[in-house]
């Protein structure tokens, strides 16, 4: 193997390819397309949470300089169009399916939250369009809105939806009752807790976009847009919105800055430009600005719920039941109901044996944004939820926080949990060691009592966290109500030269599979990387692809390449079999070289690929020519990144300012491709995790229902000053569910934190809860509850 | 943003003059509150008139024992210059926290309290430093200067030229960031100087920035973080929002106005 080759193999630390195109400007975002004759395109928005429309008046901004077309929900319902759909149906503990209310592209009667949106204008251009939207006139009837968790299914609450009664979309369970009853009628204790998991809103640095286009001549449509999955995209402004049919609609999502969730999802803006683009005749661009984000971007998490665990006299887990109310705001987004239903309800046995549990989760309709799958979607909200019941257990009964843990972590493989998922390799008390050791755990009560002596409270934190990713078996999810398959595919083509195109479908939006993809390939071939070119991205260049979210692309679009190479090497070697007069058997392919076992017969990697396209003198019964392979991977389970993250904090009791003073982070992802893309994935998740824990939050206004954290101003994105350095460590238990023993590790930064963080605040401060984010006024807050006023006043 | 006349005037003469004669004009100099607002329609000017490249109104001269700062001077440059950081240090700190370093490189003196957000660093400075604020037209007082949230003594047609602010003889301050926009939540400005002593506090309240005269009164007595530690401010009168209480940010005025003094030695 050549040095080049091993600098570039599997576990090396790669350079970036990509970056040098992103950092120099060269990047090909949505925004970035601009075709002759293009058109505007700006979405007059509700300002309302919630009201009828009487009337909508578009005469006046018809007339008004620039404009193309005005578009409203009548001419959408005109053209027969559907509404945006859920993918996932979810059912109730009775059996009946969830309660969908109409998701419209444009609003016919009804805007259920500010952002809604109500008209889209067309024109020459964005300041056109924007002025002339000033000019529609909307008779808008107001009505009161549903905004609180706690009240929404109360019988006066306004309705959403009159499809869901109070409000509720579906009440949904997992477990065993009876069992977790049980179990509780005989715990020694019982630990009792409520907790909020607050919203947030995504902010990928790009924000959304969309250009659609129409070609008259041959009837079709082409959309690019800023999507983590554009096939699903496709299949769904196909088959269920009906814009254009399958094979008469591209989709492309070029370089696409972020997308953290939020662009899995279909949205009405490229719907409507897509669809509105055959009407004008001409290309219409939409490009969100970050106050559009803010207001219609998908929000994450925003969970209620009362926890309550049972323990025998050993600090033993008995049994977890949980009540949560889940806000999908106010209409279900593309994936919204299996969030906190299959992706949360289903990690709520964490690292530990729990013999029995029992989740019931209310999916309820507010007049807020939707709400879908953010960075970890129902997996941090269960980590968080089981990690402070862990920790609140630990306090309860005087056990060490790592101690009570170590009682309980599951320890033999295969597990089967109750809630339906089966443990297949890890070892969370190696994570837990390594951990405590890299944070010098023994250390802390000697850099507590330094802090006291400073006036400071420092307080450490822990969680052993768990995720499910590789979404993950077509089979499985298909019997919990998905809508679609969560295989992926790859092709891979073989040019006569020899360099190799991937085609992928999984797609980069900041993940580095440029790079990656390209080190597996390049190490499996014996090819420079240079030499491998990654497609994704594009419908008409990818046959089919699922995309890229829950942590999948290693796991699941790497092993179909991996598949996809098996069959390239196969072929390969009847050819080089053919070519050098020897039996297939053996032919040895290593290094970029195919030999004949045993002599002094070779044909490098070039030679073979030029052969295969000249075809001379092939046996054409035996062997086709051309080298270009393609394959399907279908999971057989999820995979399980685990670890175990301690936090150090320090708080300032005089202005209730948190600092984390270290943070370590031990992770198993199994087999790590790039090791440096690991920990930049590893760091942007733990940086979002501090953001839920110590600074965002998504409010909306209780009353009038306007979104209060509208913009930078109140939504207080983490910056590098908050965050610590971050002391990562792995360790590795091997998948072997896939064939590189890659479990996925884009999401448990984002997942694993926020316990970590508030365990050490509650500790710090000696008290049982603190609400996220743990903001210096509610930490101070906090402070005064806690201590008792003095005497004198 | 709406359409409006942009003009860039060649001097300040110049620029009282098309102010004089537009229908409803707006100076434009950083442009880091202006455009935000323009952006989002919140204001439909028919003339932006840009003086933030006019030279005269950029400049810094220590002179006697004051520092004269032009209007159009940005707030790196401030936190950069060598006078400012020997005769006022406070103010040069002060300067140095605002916003973000793009926003330093572009925001101005002139802006910043022609703006008067309640939030804002320099009113602070300027109350506490007893700065006398130049005009086109006349010289204003500090402490006439500032009238409330967004509001000042400027009228229509009147330009900040500079601002002269007096050397302290000590002076410190300190911000309390908003978590989110980093703006001052509190920030207490404290000064020893021929003016004797003054407490500014920006961010805090609902009319904008004010004076404390306890604190001011306790620290003639004893010039020391103690004597300002026992004096707390009623919550009445102080803003709160989803970032803090009325009675958090009136907590934060002792804890800021103690460090203050302390940092200010
Ligand atoms: C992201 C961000 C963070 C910020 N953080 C802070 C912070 O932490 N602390 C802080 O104090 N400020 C902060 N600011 C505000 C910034 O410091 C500017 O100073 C302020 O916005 C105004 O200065 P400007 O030169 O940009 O004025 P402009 O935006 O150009 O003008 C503001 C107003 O002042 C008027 N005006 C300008 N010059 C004159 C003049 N010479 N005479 C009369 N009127 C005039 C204009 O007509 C306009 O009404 C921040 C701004 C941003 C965008």
């Amino acid at each position: 193997m050549s040095d080049k080759a091993s600098g570039e193999g599997i576990g090396q630390p790669v350079r970036r390819k990509e970056d040098f195109r992103f950092i120099t400007g060269n990047g090909h975002y949505t925004d970035d397309i601009t075709r002759p004759r293009q058109t505007w395109a700006y979405f007059l928005r509700s300002p309302h949470a919630h009201a009828r429309i009487r009337a909508i008046d578009t005469s006046q901004a018809e007339q008004a300089p620039g404009v193309v077309a005005i578009f409203t929900g009548k001419h959408v319902a005109a053209d027969k169009l559907g509404g945006l759909i859920c993918g996932w149906t979810v059912s109730s503990k009775d059996g009946t399916p969830m309660k969908v209310g109409p998701h419209p592209i444009l609003a016919l009667d009804t805007v259920r939250y500010v952002g809604d949106h109500v008209a889209m204008v067309v024109a020459e251009t964005l300041a056109d369009a924007r002025a002339a939207s000033e000019l529609i006139d909307v008779d808008y009837e107001p009505l009161p809105a549903t905004i609180s968790l706690d009240t929404c299914q109360n019988g006066n609450a306004e309705q959403v939806h009159p499809e869901a009664p109070r409000n509720t979309c579906f009440e949904w369970e997992l477990g065993n009752k009876p069992e977790t009853e049980a179990a509780f009628a005989k715990a020694s204790r019982i630990v009792k807790l409520d907790l909020k998991n607050n919203r947030l809103i995504p902010n990928a640095m790009e924000p959304r976009a969309a250009l659609g286009e129409y070609d008259k001549g041959s009837g079709i449509y082409t959309l690019h847009t800023t999507s983590q999955n554009p096939h699903v995209a496709r299949l769904v402004l196909s088959a269920f919105v009906g814009v254009a049919p399958e094979h008469k609609l591209r989709v492309i999502a070029p370089d696409v800055g972020g997308g953290f969730g939020s662009k899995i999802f279909i949205y009405a803006e490229e719907t409507a430009c897509v669809w509105a683009a055959a009407k004008v005749g001409r290309p219409i661009k939409w490009t969100g600005d970050r106050s559009e984000a803010f207001l219609s971007d998908a929000h994450g998490r925003d969970h209620l719920s009362h926890a309550e665990l049972a323990l025998d006299g050993n600090g033993k887990f008995l049994a977890l039941r949980v009540k949560t109310i889940a806000n999908l705001g106010a209409y279900l987004s593309t994936f919204s109901a299996s969030v906190p239903t299959y992706l949360y309800g289903t990690l709520l046995s964490g690292q530990y044996d729990i013999p029995a549990i029992y989740v019931e989760v209310d999916g309820v309709y507010t007049h807020t944004a939707p709400v879908d799958a953010y960075r970890g979607a129902g997996r941090p909200e269960a980590t968080y939820l089981v990690e402070r019941m862990v920790e609140t257990a630990a306090r309860e009964t005087g056990i060490d926080p790592a101690e009570i843990r170590r009682r309980n972590y599951i320890r033999t493989f295969p597990h089967q949990t109750p809630v339906i998922m089966n443990y297949d390799a890890g070892d969370y008390e190696a994570s837990l060691d390594a951990a405590m050791k890299a944070i010098d755990y023994a250390g802390f009560p000697a850099r507590k009592s330094e802090a006291a002596r400073r006036g400071k409270l420092r307080g450490i934190g822990m969680s052993s966290y768990i995720e499910a990713c590789g979404l993950a078996p077509s089979a499985a999810v298909g019997s919990l109500g998905a809508g679609v398959g969560l295989w992926e595919s790859a092709e891979v083509r073989v040019n006569p030269t020899g360099n190799v195109e991937v085609l992928t479908g999984s797609h980069s939006h900041g993940q580095g599979h440029e790079t990656t993809f390209a080190q597996l390939v390049a190490s499996r071939l014996g090819i420079p990387m240079e030499q491998v070119e990654i497609v994704h991205g594009d419908t008409d260049k990818v046959q089919f692809g699922m995309g890229t979210y829950g942590s999948r692309s290693g796991a699941v679009g790497m092993s179909a390449i991996v598949k996809a190479l098996d069959k390239v090497e196969a072929k390969a070697k009847k050819i080089a079999a053919h070519l050098m007069e020897a039996a297939v058997e053996d032919i040895v392919f290593e290094n970029g070289t195919f030999t004949v076992q045993g002599t002094d017969k070779s044909l490098p990697w070039a030679q073979l690929a030029l052969s295969a396209y000249t075809a001379h003198g092939f046996p054409s019964a035996d062997i086709e020519p051309g080298l270009k392979e393609g394959a399907f991977y279908d999971p057989t389970n999820f995979t399980f990144p685990a670890g175990c993250h301690i936090c150090e904090v320090e708080i300032d009791p005089d202005t209730g300012i948190t600092r984390i003073e270290k943070f370590v982070a031990v992770d198993d992802f199994g087999t790590i491709v790039n090791p440096m893309i690991v920990e930049g994935q590893v760091h942007g998740g733990i940086a979002q995790g501090i953001g839920q824990a110590l600074l965002e939050h998504g409010i909306y206004d209780a009353e009038s229902g306007q979104l209060v954290t509208g913009s930078y101003m109140d939504y207080c994105m983490p910056r590098a000053d908050d965050l610590p350095s971050f002391t990562l460590g792995f360790t590795k238990t091997v998948c072997p569910s896939n064939p590189l023993g890659m479990k996925g590790c884009g999401e448990a930064g984002a997942i694993a934190s926020p316990p970590a963080i508030v365990n050490a605040i509650t500790d710090a401060l000696g008290i049982r809860d603190i609400e996220m984010p743990a903001t210096p006024a509610r930490v101070w807050s906090a402070i005064q509850a806690a201590t008792p006023r003095a005497a004198a006043e | 943003m709406y359409q409006f006349n942009y003009e860039r005037p060649k001097s300040l003469a110049d620029a009282e003059a098309l102010l004089a004669k537009a229908d409803d004009p707006k100076l434009l100099a950083g442009g880091q509150t202006l455009i935000p607002t323009l952006k989002q329609r919140l204001a439909m000017p028919s003339d932006v008139i840009d003086i933030g490249g006019l030279k005269e109104l950029d400049f810094i001269r220590a002179e006697g024992d004051a520092i004269m700062i032009g209007a159009a001077t940005k707030h790196a440059t401030v936190a950069n210059s060598a006078d400012v950081r020997k005769h006022n240090p406070a103010l040069a700190a002060l300067a140095g926290g605002i916003g973000d370093p793009a926003v330093r490189h572009m925001g101005t003196l002139g802006g910043s309290i022609a703006n008067n957000d309640p939030a804002a660093d320099y009113p602070a400075a300027c109350l506490a430093l007893d700065a006398k604020i130049h005009t086109t037209k006349r010289l204003i007082e500090a402490d006439e200067f500032f009238k409330g949230m967004f509001e000042t003594a400027l009228q229509d047609g009147e330009i900040i030229r500079e601002v002269t602010f007096p050397h302290p003889e000590k002076a410190a301050y300190m911000k309390f960031r908003n978590p989110a926009s980093r703006y001052a939540m509190v920030g207490v400005f404290v000064s020893k100087g021929p003016w004797g002593i003054r407490v500014a506090v920006t961010g805090a309240g609902q009319n904008g920035v004010f004076r404390v005269s306890e604190m001011e009164e306790a620290l003639a007595k004893n010039w020391s973080p103690d004597a300002v530690a026992n004096v707390k401010l009623p919550a009445k009168g102080m803003n709160a929002d989803l970032h803090g209480s009325a009675e958090y940010r009136a907590h934060l005025v002792t804890v800021m106005a103690k460090r203050a003094v302390a940092a200010a030695g």
